[in-house]
């Protein structure tokens, strides 16, 4: 039991440093980094609660796409080190004002003479317990439709990515023909040299 | 382990997340970063709640979650590539043209 506290404390530590440091770094790629390592430590806990799918997929999807996204665009933009920003001296004391109420009014709330969940301990699930099994039974029966329109979302998403960023094909840049590559026959492409 | 830490985890982050969107009113990029930071603290508690109530649905919401949130920050950097594009800067005190 005191080793599931050490390691739970181990990650929560590193997610909330390296969150701090994602507020205040001052190169954006260390910035991205930093959030990665948010995410893994992050991803550790959700394992420790046993969700373990979504615990691989924040990993795979988050970590190695949407943070891969993140570091291709800020690497584009070529910032290099922010300046100094007055902002963070002047709006300081007021953010730490505005942080350490959300975490105050938290405490209190989860106290437990208000709040009987916390006395609660989690059912521990055997060896034998599937949590793929578990959402997968959920999802694609209770679900569904939910499931459907996340996948019209991401399609929709898909198609304004794409027309947001996509300026048509510059003079000077190379690029396919579909139709002329469909339209090919093999008399364009192969020469018989000998019978 | 209780809920009481993990909640306490998620309020931090949370906050955390808030502090920066206040303190880095410069740059687009880590307002972004910190809307996910955000998603990743509201995510932790819908888990935290989903292990021990015994209801798997929480983590159905994370899933969901997720997805929508892999959409939007998708279309938020094509819109963040746009402007950057138009202004050469990504300062969110110069997007101010819509001001009277």
């Amino acid at each position: 039991m005191i080793w599931t506290q050490i390691i739970f404390y181990f990650f929560a530590v590193l997610a909330v440093v390296s969150a701090v440091m994602v507020i205040a770094s001052r190169n954006p790629v260390q910035g991205v980094l930093f959030l990665v390592l948010t995410f893994v430590a992050m991803a550790g806990i959700w394992m420790m609660m046993q969700a373990e799918f979504l615990s691989l997929v924040l990993i795979l999807v988050y970590v190695g796409a949407v943070m891969t996204l993140f570091l291709f665009v800020v690497m584009m933009f070529n910032l290099g080190r922010l300046p100094k920003m007055e902002a963070f001296k002047r709006y300081f004391p007021l953010a730490l004002i505005i942080g350490g109420l959300i975490v105050a009014v938290v405490v209190i709330a989860i106290q437990p003479k208000h709040f009987g969940l916390v006395m609660q301990q989690a059912t521990q699930h055997g060896a034998d317990y599937s949590n793929i099994k578990a959402i997968g039974s959920v999802l694609y029966t209770n679900y569904v439709y939910a499931f459907e329109i996340a996948a019209v979302i991401l399609l929709a998403s898909i198609i304004a990515a794409i027309a947001l960023a996509f300026r048509g094909v510059q003079p000077g840049t190379k690029s396919q023909n579909v139709s002329k590559q469909v339209n090919t026959k093999r008399e364009d492409a192969v020469r018989m040299v000998r019978d | 382990m209780t809920l009481t830490p993990v909640l306490i985890l998620g309020a931090i982050l949370f906050a955390l997340s808030l502090m920066g969107m206040l303190l880095n009113q410069k740059n687009l990029i880590v307002i972004l970063m910190c809307i996910e930071l955000m998603l990743l603290a509201v995510n932790t508690n819908f888990i935290a709640f989903s292990h021990f109530t015994g209801d798997i649905s929480g983590q159905l919401f994370v899933f969901f979650i997720l997805a929508v949130a892999a959409a939007e920050t998708a279309i938020g950097l094509a819109i963040l590539i746009l402007i950057f594009r138009s202004r050469r800067s990504i300062d969110v005190d110069e997007l101010a043209s819509l001001k009277g």
